[in-house]
Formats: C-alpha cells, structure tokens, sequence
C-alpha cells in the first residue's frame, strides 16, 4: 500500500515534515515599515470614508493609515483599538475584499484597494510587541457582569466593561479562550499562537477573570449568573453544526468541518493529523473554504467543495474562492448531498444530485454524480444550541433559532444582553461580534449607571 | 524632426540640457560620462583660486524631503565649491574639450571678490579651450561666509562690479548665475546686464534646512551633532524659478539678455515650461543626481515630440512664447467666469474636493444628494477657485468650464460680459482710473 500523498483511507505524515511549517505560513505575511510606508501613502484620506462606513466597528481607517504614514505606528494602533480591541485579529481574519476593502475609493479608481487590512496588522502588531497597554481599569464601580464565552463577542465587551471599571467574570466552555480564533479560523491565517497572544492583551487591562471548562446549562446556569451578578452578557457562539440531510452520514469519515479545524488549530504535530487521500467538503461559505484549503495542505491528493448553488450565491468571498483555486482545491456548484456511500461502515463516496432553480426554489433535478471520498466534511452552517439557555430556568426569547436582541443587544430577559454569532441577524464575522461586544458592554454600562 | 540645436550667448551645444555647476560634473570621468549619455553641455563644478583647494565636511552633505514613496521632492547641500586642485581641473577641462568638441563646456568660477583674483584665474580658463565661464554669485552656504558666492549676489554693485572685471578681462562669453536668496531677482540681473554679461543663470539654490531630527534636536543634514543650513533645489524648487526666470525675461531692462534656465528641471515639460517663459537654454542636476545621466534622453525626445506635435521647428519658436501672458494681477480679466465641474464618470468619490470647499473655502460641492454620496458643484456658491481641482487624486476629473459671454453666473446674479474688464477700471478700487 502506498505512502505519503498517495495512501489510501485517512492517513497522517502525507508530506514531507519540512512542508507543513511551509504551508501554513502566514498567508499574508506582515508587511515591513517601508512597505506599510509605501502603501500608507496610498490612502487618500478620503472625506466621511468610505471604507470607515463599511466597517462593522467603524474604525478611523484613513486616521490609523496617516499615522502609520507619519510614522506613528503606535497612535495607529490606539486609533484601532479605539474601537476595536481585537483590531490585531480582524486585520487577519476579516474578509477585508467584502468590507473595507471593497469600498476603498482606489478600488473603483483601479481596482487595486488600499491594504487596509495588512496595515492594520503593522499597526496592531507594532503595539501588540511593544506590549502597549493604551487603556486602565476603570474605577472599581462595585458592579460584577457574568459575560458567557470568551470568543471575540465576550472578550470585546469583558474589555470595554473593565475601562467602565465593572469587574468581569467570563464563563468559557472549552479549556481555551478565544473562542473561534482559537479554534475556528483557518491556521494559516492566524500563526504562531496569535489568538492566545491577543487574549492576553485584551485581558491585560485587569479586572477580567476566565473561568475555563464552564459550560452554560452544564455547570453553570443562567438564571444563576443573573441572580449573582448585576449583568450577564452572552457570547457563546453557535455550537450546533447543521446536518447534510443525506441518507447515510452516520458513518465514520463523515466529519464536522468546524470540529476538525478546531483539532487541526490545537495539533502540535500537524504531522500527525490524518486527512483523507480525497476528500469533499459540502458547504459554500468560509468554513468549506477553511477546510478545503487546509485538507490541501495536510497533503489531501483531491478535494472538492460542492455547493448546492451557484458561484454568486457562495457566502464564502471571491478572495477566499480563488485562494482555495490556488491550493488546488476543486470548486464545484448546483450539487447537493444525495446519499452517503460507504464500505464497512467508512465513507467511500458521496452521490451528489444535480440542482436547478426554478421559481425562485432550489429543486434537484434527479441526475446525479458520484464522487469518491474517504473523508466528507460537512460545512453547511452552524446554529444556535439553545439548550444550554432555557435549561436553565429563564426564557430567553429566540428568533430564526437564536437569540432575539434589540438595538442595544439586550435580549428578553431582565439584565441580560448578547451578541456575537448566537444573536439573531448576525452575519458571522469576529469584526461584527466585536462591534455587538462593544455596544453590549456600553449599554450595560448605561444601564448600571443609571 | 523638430531642430533642438542650440545657441546660447553664442555658445554651441547639440541640445539645450546642460548639466549645472554641482557635484556631476566635478571631474572628467563624470563629465565624459554625462557627454556619452546625451547631454548637450555642462558647467563644470566651480573652480577656486590658484593654492590649497577648499574641503568639504566629512559626514553627510546632503538633505531632503520626500514625497509619497520616497519620491525624491528637494535636496538640499552643503558641499563647497571644487575640492580639488586647480590645475588638475584645468588639464582635465582641456583634455575634455578636445575629446567632445561638439559639446558646449563652460566653467564656473569662484574666487574672492578681488580684481586681481578674477583676473588671475580668466586666463588660465581661456586656456583651456573652454566655451565660456559662468560666474558663480548663487552659492548660499560656506562660501558665502567668506564673502563670495551668494554674498557677491545679494549685493548688485559687486555683480556689476565683478562681472566688468571678468568682461574686460575675457574674450570668453560671461553667463552670471544669480542666486534666488534676494527680494528682486531682477535687480542682481540688471546690474550683470550693465557691466556687460552675455547672459544671467538661475536660480541657485535657495536657503534651507530639510529637517530636524527629533531625537537629537540636531538640523539635518547632520555633522557631529550640527547643522548648517544648505542650499534647496530639485522639483520642489521649481514653480520659484520659473517666477524669477519670467521676472527678468520680462523686463524691459534686461530685454534681450539671455537666461539659462535652472531650478528643479526633471522632465522635458518641466524644460519646456522654462523655455515657454523665457529661458534660452536649460541647466540641471538633482535629477540626473537622483536617476543618473540617462534622464536627458527622455528631455531630448519628450522636448522633440511635443515640439513635432505642436509644430515648433526650432527652440526660437517656443523660447519666451508664455513670457507675454503673464501679467501684473491688476490686469487679470475680472469678467472672466470659470465653475467647477466634476465629471462623475471618472468621480472615485474620495470628498476631498468637498471637504476642502467645505472647511477652508466656499461650500460650494455637495456631499450627498438624495441620500446618496454624491459631490457636485454648486454653481450658485462656487468661486471658481480651483482648489478642488488642486485636491482631486484623479487627474482630468475636475475641470475649470469658463461661463460663456451672455450666460448667468449663478453665484452673482450677473450676466458674464464678453468685455474685457481688470481692477484698475472697476468701481470698487479707489485707485480706479475712472473711463470717461
């Protein structure tokens, strides 16, 4: 049986060992100062900018960019965090072409954006090494806020209560902060242990205690946190993982796409992660990308994303599809997940149907395909678990399946308030949790206060 | 093709772009080199008296300011004049002026201000089979602590005064080169005019300190710690020189006399300019400074191609065509009527057109229409400025439309005037010279 590349099933060490550091570098590596000079420069520091508009968090693109450009990388950075605390992961992470990048007035006069994004990083990176705290805790104010997960929603708002001088106690589930930084975001993106570097950052204003392995409605419950505390805000994510509804996907080889990034982001030896020699991800948005591409650079010999619509409707952004071209993953569209094919209880293949649309719906037309896979990862989306909620006593009002909030994020429950991906009406980005983080955190503030 | 053959103050040179007195042109191997790429000529960097050569510092000579990539915008240098010896440039000037006859060479000279100085070292220049000398009156920085350079051309009695030493001394062309460090640059030009100069150059570098570095509180560039303040050229220099090359070429007193044009020529728009507003021929050097000799071949063909396209047969055709127009403010055509006009189709909607109007001039472009991002001239509110035009980062996008004789000027109610119409008629200045 062969080796390497060309073995068979799921299998580990399919490349040389020297490859994996290599294909997991930083996809855009940091620009240097005469680069973040050169481009700075660029910026046309552009009136009510555009780009600024398109920001979830509304960051001061063009200020931060002129003090990069005037040499001033550290008030850049504090321009940034200003309103955006984790402005050092959103630089990595955020689909800069579909947000500020794609507003950038260079894009529209040449189709070549300012690198908002990259200069970001300079920015951030530069304060973030320099370990430069620009904020303090505020006075003690006496108030406690239970805040439920520490991703990016939870971390953002932990952040903006300890400046309001509130004492923060955040409830994590797993063993490790960060939330979908730490485990749900494509390696390459994110190296060199960035996302526990940044927890650290955040949390270095003081005043913010981790409680790690706390799980609502397991250890803890929420009629509790509200009773202990004077608020509770909840950023716990989405937990669920969506079925592919195909006769069949019981059997081993069958895989939730976010639970083998989150093995991937935490493996030591990357070495030893075993990928499939074929493998299909069923999925049209950033997490079938994540998976595809990394399943590539585990060394995977075929992988192809089928999606049960067109290239225009993928959630995942033109950037994203045409990296994961680059990495030689095969992008296939109008093919959705028919059947299950396996052989002693492993996945062999998947039969695909073709679809159309026809009135506006989307209809299987009865042809199908058949493509051979030793590895299928589903990533059709996540949802909300909302057992762990109104398990614990109190109704907390769901819309579309998660939590209902209004303008200000609070949700039907007295003195609690959310945000991030388990709100209703998110669009599942770090930037937009960190916003409905920071929002949280203030209009909790105006709640304690007043 | 158009004939850029050059004759300046009867000196000869294949095309008008000499390279200027400065460090490129301080020794054969470089002036020879600068020859092989096309120049037409070059003033050889400033000679002393006979004896120990001047030295120079050490450390940095140069400063400068940069544009957007390190794009260089000025420099600016504390070098002296040659730090070699005189006699090893004369032998080296002789034996390059044998190699490239066709090519024009003239020296430029620097010695205190003393008649027996200027007229030790002429013939030893004459000698050399040199086209011509040009005096230098412009350096403001070391030399004219000891009272030459630029100390010789703040003081137009000494120009006179030295440039008749050299004229009764010389059978060589004399070019005086001005320095820019004075209030009325035609002045110095009148007083090398009078005592018989062949022709003036200019500008020399004008006064200046690039920068202060803000660790060490020294001004830059820096020696030991020290600054000194250095004189200014290269592209930013530019608009400056143009002015006081037109200031003389339109003067009655000096009509006639010819100007080597100086001051931040990098382009062949940039000669053209110079040429368009007096300048009979053209000296450079922070550009072949900053991208090496090669930049004139792009002078010579830009210079030739515009000059075919618009019909220009030889430099006399474009030499002092722009001179004309340019007038005292008070003679501007008041009834002339310009808007601003942004071509939405080539908008990049940056705002900097409105929120300059908006903050600092007329609040006269939208920011939104309809709820939308949109920028456009209110023509009721706008003066015509320009500054948008000026702020705009798309070339082309904003232009200046002139309102038609007979049209509404929306801003003031009053119908544009097809009459020629300045300050000194109109009603408002008291001085007016009432039209009766």
């Amino acid at each position: 049986m062969a080796d390497g590349l060309y073995a068979d099933g799921i299998a580990a060490g399919r490349l040389p060992g020297e490859d994996y550091e290599k294909n997991f570098a930083d996809l855009h590596p940091p620009l240097d100062g005469h680069e973040a000079r050169v481009e700075a420069d660029r910026c046309y520091f552009c009136y009510d900018a555009p780009c600024m508009t398109a920001c979830p968090t509304s960051i001061d693109i063009p200020m931060f960019i002129r003090q990069i450009a005037t040499g001033n990388a550290l008030g850049s950075a504090k321009t940034i965090f200003d309103q955006n605390i984790l402005g050092g992961m959103c630089a990595r992470v955020c689909p800069t072409e579909t947000l500020c990048e794609e507003a950038c007035v260079r894009e529209e006069a040449e189709g070549k954006p300012v690198q908002i994004g990259r200069l970001q990083r300079f920015a951030t990176d530069a304060a973030m090494q320099a370990q430069r705290q620009f904020y303090q805790r505020g006075a003690a104010s006496g108030k406690t806020v239970a805040i439920v997960g520490a991703g990016p929603a939870g971390l953002a708002c932990a952040h903006r209560l300890a400046m309001h001088g509130h004492a923060v106690t955040i409830y994590e589930a797993r063993e490790k902060s960060g939330g979908l930084n730490e485990f749900g975001i494509a390696a390459y993106k994110t190296p060199d242990g960035f996302a526990q570097a940044e927890v650290y950052y955040v949390t270095a204003i003081g005043g913010i205690t981790i409680e790690r392995g706390k799980a609502l409605g397991r250890d803890i419950a929420l009629a509790e946190l509200a009773r202990a505390h004077d608020a509770v805000f909840l950023g716990m994510g989405l937990a669920g993982v969506n079925a592919l509804r195909a006769e069949g996907e019981d059997v081993d080889g069958v895989e939730n796409a976010v639970d083998y990034i989150a093995m991937l982001r935490q493996a030591d030896d990357l070495g030893r992660l075993p990928i499939g020699r074929r493998v299909v991800v069923i999925g049209g948005g950033m997490t079938a990308i994540d998976a595809a591409v990394q399943a590539r650079l585990l060394g995977a010999e075929e992988v192809t994303i089928c999606y049960r619509r067109g290239q225009e409707q993928m959630n995942a952004s033109q950037f994203e599809q045409d990296l994961a071209a680059s990495k030689g993953v095969a992008i296939r569209h109008w093919l959705q997940p028919k059947r299950v094919i396996a052989e002693n209880g492993r996945v062999t293949g998947i039969e695909l149907e073709y679809t159309v649309l026809s009135n506006g719906r989307l209809a299987g037309t009865g042809e199908t395909l058949t493509l051979k896979a030793d590895q299928v990862f589903k990533a059709i989306g996540q949802s909300f678990d909302a057992a762990g909620l109104n398990g614990s006593g109190a109704a907390v009002a769901l819309t579309g399946g998660r939590i209902q909030v209004d303008g200000e994020g609070r949700t039907s429950m007295p003195k609690v308030w959310a945000g991030g991906d388990c709100i209703a009406g998110g669009d599942d980005l770090t930037v937009s949790a960190v916003a409905q983080g920071r929002d949280g955190a203030e209009s909790i503030h105006r709640a304690l206060a007043g | 093709m158009a004939d850029i053959r050059s004759v300046f103050a009867g000196i000869k040179s294949p095309n008008p772009f000499w390279l200027a007195s400065a460090p490129p042109t301080d020794k054969a191997y470089n002036v020879e080199r600068a020859y092989k790429a096309g120049w037409g000529g070059v003033v050889w960097k400033t000679l002393g008296e006979d004896g120990p050569p001047v030295v120079n510092v050490n450390g940095p000579r140069y400063g400068a300011i940069w544009g957007a990539d390190r794009r260089l915008l000025g420099l600016n240098n504390i070098e002296l004049i040659t730090d070699r010896d005189l006699h090893l440039n004369l032998r080296e000037i002789k034996q390059v002026k044998k190699n490239w006859p066709d090519r024009a060479l003239v020296v430029s000279l620097m010695v205190p201000c003393e008649e027996q100085a200027w007229k030790a070292i002429l013939p030893l220049v004459e000698e050399t089979g040199a086209d011509g000398v040009e005096l230098n009156f412009g350096c403001p920085h070391g030399m004219s602590e000891r009272g030459m350079g630029s100390a010789v051309g703040q003081v137009p009695d000494y120009v006179e005064m030295v440039v008749r030493w050299c004229k009764q001394t010389t059978r060589m062309p004399v070019i005086t080169k001005l320095t820019p460090n004075i209030t009325d640059i035609r002045q110095p030009a009148r007083a090398a005019h009078r005592a018989g100069s062949d022709a003036v150059s200019l500008i020399n570098t004008i006064n200046s300190i690039t920068g202060v570095n803000l660790d060490t509180f020294a001004p830059e560039p820096t020696i030991d710690g020290k600054g000194s303040h250095g004189g200014f050229c290269g592209p930013a220099v530019k608009p400056i020189a143009l002015h006081m090359v037109s200031e003389i070429a339109r003067d009655p007193e000096t009509a006639g006399l010819p100007i080597s044009g100086i001051g931040g020529i990098t382009t062949w728009r940039d000669a053209a300019e110079f040429l368009a507003l007096g300048a009979g021929n053209l000296q450079v050097c922070t550009a072949a400074m900053t991208y090496g000799f090669k930049v004139v071949q792009e002078m010579i063909e830009g210079l030739q191609n515009w000059m075919d396209a618009k019909g220009h047969a030889s430099l006399d055709d474009v030499i002092g065509r722009a001179a004309p127009n340019l007038r005292e403010w008070q003679h501007l055509n008041l009834n002339y009527v310009a808007k601003a006009r942004i071509d939405q189709d080539m908008c990049i909607k940056c705002g900097r057109c409105h929120i300059a109007c908006e903050d600092t001039s007329h609040q006269a472009i939208t920011a939104m229409v309809d709820g939308k991002r949109h920028f456009e001239v209110m023509e009721e509110e706008c003066v015509g400025c320009n500054l948008c035009v000026n702020v705009c980062p798309v070339d082309g996008c904003i232009d200046m439309v002139p309102l038609a004789a007979g049209t509404l000027d929306k801003r003031t109610g009053a119908t544009v005037s097809a009459d020629y119409a300045n300050w000194t008629t109109h009603p408002n200045n008291p001085m007016a010279a009432a039209a009766k």
